[in-house]
């Protein structure tokens, strides 16, 4: 072991890889919260709810139904994008031609329901749930030890998002759904189904969560309140990336969960802030976000 | 974003504000709340008068802004460990302490407003969020407000020297008139020139752009003035409660002053002191709940976006045709 200004290196990797990790959380969340964006133009206050659903979703599915991990990862994603096609079919629709805050202010009372609800019937503690035998154990790489579940979980959740830019910049329903951000009611004269294409959109957006959320249980354990402390640096996190651009999203989630790995190794005391310190840095020196254009 | 201009603003008082009225219900509500205590527990009264100057200082910033923070939490939480850490670490009289306290919820205001109003609508929002989420990990960690516990037995001491705050009726009348002299304010800077260009920007800020209104002074002005007085408010209800604590730093209680105006009308004057009073009794009488008044107030938040956008006040006016 090779102490490196005084810090053992194992313990700068485990630090960052634990960054990546939430680095890919920071990732998928703010992925889902710029496609809603885009096309509803809302920010989605309960995005951290219906992570915290997604890995609910996955506990309920294990201890009540035995249906192991692999099976929550696809139900799960499946179970609370429908919830959130519900949410925008009876709720967010009515919202239409007022002012956007509104959406936020809806979406706030719905994260207050959810996790109130969760809260009530299971506490603030948070419940275990195993890593899937498939990924026990780890990698010994020499100067670090590489748990198996946690690779997993940077390499899925880098595919999932590599897909999901893909099919928006580079299919041709990415191009309606880009074509409908721009001008819906064009796109609507061509005979697409708008209203659809946005309650789909909403509903995706909410299943990356979810998907998420159910990444985050065997690491984090499922509490109600998962969620609500962890949007909040989402939020930031999208400030400094601006919603512009999937892939900057992308790259800013990966990377300012690196920056707090490394500050948990140098300056613990600032882990909590950091992100907030670096979007006022940005604000100062290009407040449009990082890959976002000026509005 | 230019294609939806027509939609409706977070705020559209279209009636003209008669000052007749406002001066008559100002009166009731004065009357009101002088003989309140005669009839309800002196100490809910001051706390919901804190909360109900917390709701209009929030109101003045999104319902004659039009800008939405979800950060005002870190006034109100700063200011009342400031005012609680002076009084009782320094020993100044309580009006010192609660002045200092809301000057320095105005600084945190400067360098947080000048940050923020860089971008406008939904980052607004998520930027004072992170923001106050800043302030509320420093406020866990720094040494001054002791974590978890809290500043706790903060005395009341006497206001000018010779007012004893220990008495509670006359805690209560203290708490009054600081209220009364912060909605006055309140009211002065909405009626004010500076208040019309405020209304100005919220209803199309590129047209006061191009009029030749530096918007973004006019806006760190507007948002240093509501920190202040939540800073007011804030100083006022540590002593008050004798305690500061993380509760009042923390998100949720941004959620709830937004609540709490939203729910008596936003952007109507007296809106937010009806709404301030309906929160807390609502959160007095149900504490027995448990969590189940989280999920009160998330329904109550769903129910006033989609069909009660206006608020009580609001309502009650649209009723009448008048400005409240």
């Amino acid at each position: 072991m090779i102490p490196l200004l005084g810090i053992s290196t194992q313990a700068l990797f485990g630090q960052l890889l634990l960054g990546l990790i939430n680095g890919a959380f920071y990732a998928l969340l703010s992925l889902g919260l710029a496609v809603i964006f885009g096309m509803l133009n809302i920010i989605n206050f309960a995005h951290g709810a219906l992570y915290m659903v997604g890995a609910f979703c996955a506990y309920f599915l294990l201890n009540l139904l035995g249906l192991n991990y692999w099976f929550a990862l696809i139900i799960s994603p499946l179970v609370v994008g429908a919830l959130g096609m519900i949410i925008e079919r009876t709720m967010l629709q009515r919202l239409a031609g007022l002012d956007h805050l509104y959406g936020l202010l809806l979406t706030f009372g719905l994260a207050l329901i959810i996790q109130g609800v969760f809260q009530n019937y299971f506490g603030s503690s948070g419940l275990p749930y195993a890593i899937p035998r498939e990924l026990a154990g780890g990698t010994n790489l020499g100067f670090m030890f590489l748990p198996n579940y946690r690779s997993w979980v940077i390499i899925f959740s880098l595919i999932v998002c590599l897909a999901t830019w893909f099919m928006i910049e580079k299919t041709r329903l990415g191009a309606y759904l880009r074509a409908a951000t721009e001008n819906p009611a064009l796109v609507r004269a061509f005979g697409i189904n708008v209203p659809r294409m946005v309650t789909l959109t909403y509903g995706f957006g909410v299943a990356l969560a979810a998907l998420a959320g159910v990444l985050a249980a065997p690491i984090n354990q499922v509490r109600p309140l998962m969620g609500a402390d962890f949007i909040i640096v989402v939020f930031a996190v999208v400030v400094i990336g601006g919603m512009g651009s999937i892939l900057g999203s992308i790259v800013t989630g990966f990377l300012l969960g690196l920056i707090e790995g490394l500050t948990k190794v140098f300056y613990p005391e600032a882990s909590n802030t950091v992100v907030f310190v670096i979007m006022a840095i940005v604000l100062l020196v290009k407040p449009a976000g990082l890959f976002g254009r000026t509005a | 974003m230019s294609v939806d201009s027509v939609s409706e603003t977070i705020t559209a008082p279209v009636e003209v504000a008669n000052p007749r009225d406002e001066q008559i219900v100002f009166l009731l509500m004065t009357l009101a709340l002088i003989v309140a205590p005669l009839f309800a527990y002196p100490f809910f009264l001051m706390q919901a008068l804190c909360f109900a100057l917390f709701a209009c200082a929030f109101n003045l910033l999104v319902g004659y802004v039009g800008l939405l923070s979800f950060g005002h939490a870190m006034f109100l939480g700063s200011a009342g460990y400031f005012s609680a850490h002076i009084a009782k670490v320094w020993g100044w009289p309580p009006e010192l302490a609660i002045i200092a306290a809301a000057i320095g919820a105005g600084v945190i205001g400067v360098v947080t407003g000048a940050l923020a109003i860089r971008r406008q609508g939904i980052y607004f929002s998520m930027i004072t969020l992170a923001l106050s989420q800043m302030i509320y990990f420093f406020c866990l960690q720094a040494p001054f407000t002791h974590g978890e516990d809290g500043i706790q037995a903060v005395p009341q001491g006497k206001m000018l020297g010779f007012i004893d705050l220990s008495h509670q009726m006359t805690l209560y009348y203290v708490v009054l008139a600081i209220f009364l002299f912060g909605f006055l304010a309140i009211h002065r800077i909405i009626n004010s020139p500076f208040g019309e260009i405020l209304k100005a920007i919220r209803e199309n800020e590129p047209r006061a752009i191009s009029l030749g209104y530096k918007t973004d002074r006019y806006k760190l002005a507007a948002f240093v003035l509501s920190a202040t007085l939540v800073g007011l408010a804030g100083a006022t209800k540590a002593i008050v409660a004798q305690n500061a604590s993380l509760t009042d730093v923390h998100w949720s209680m941004s959620g709830e002053v937004v609540l709490m105006t939203l729910v008596g009308g936003l952007g109507t004057v007296f809106g937010p002191v009806v709404g301030a009073f309906v929160i807390v009794a609502m959160q007095n009488y149900l504490a027995g709940f448990g969590q189940w008044v989280t999920v009160i107030q998330g329904v109550i938040f769903v129910a006033c976006v989609l069909a009660f956008r206006r608020g009580i006040v609001g309502e009650i006016a649209h009723m009448f045709k008048r400005s409240l």
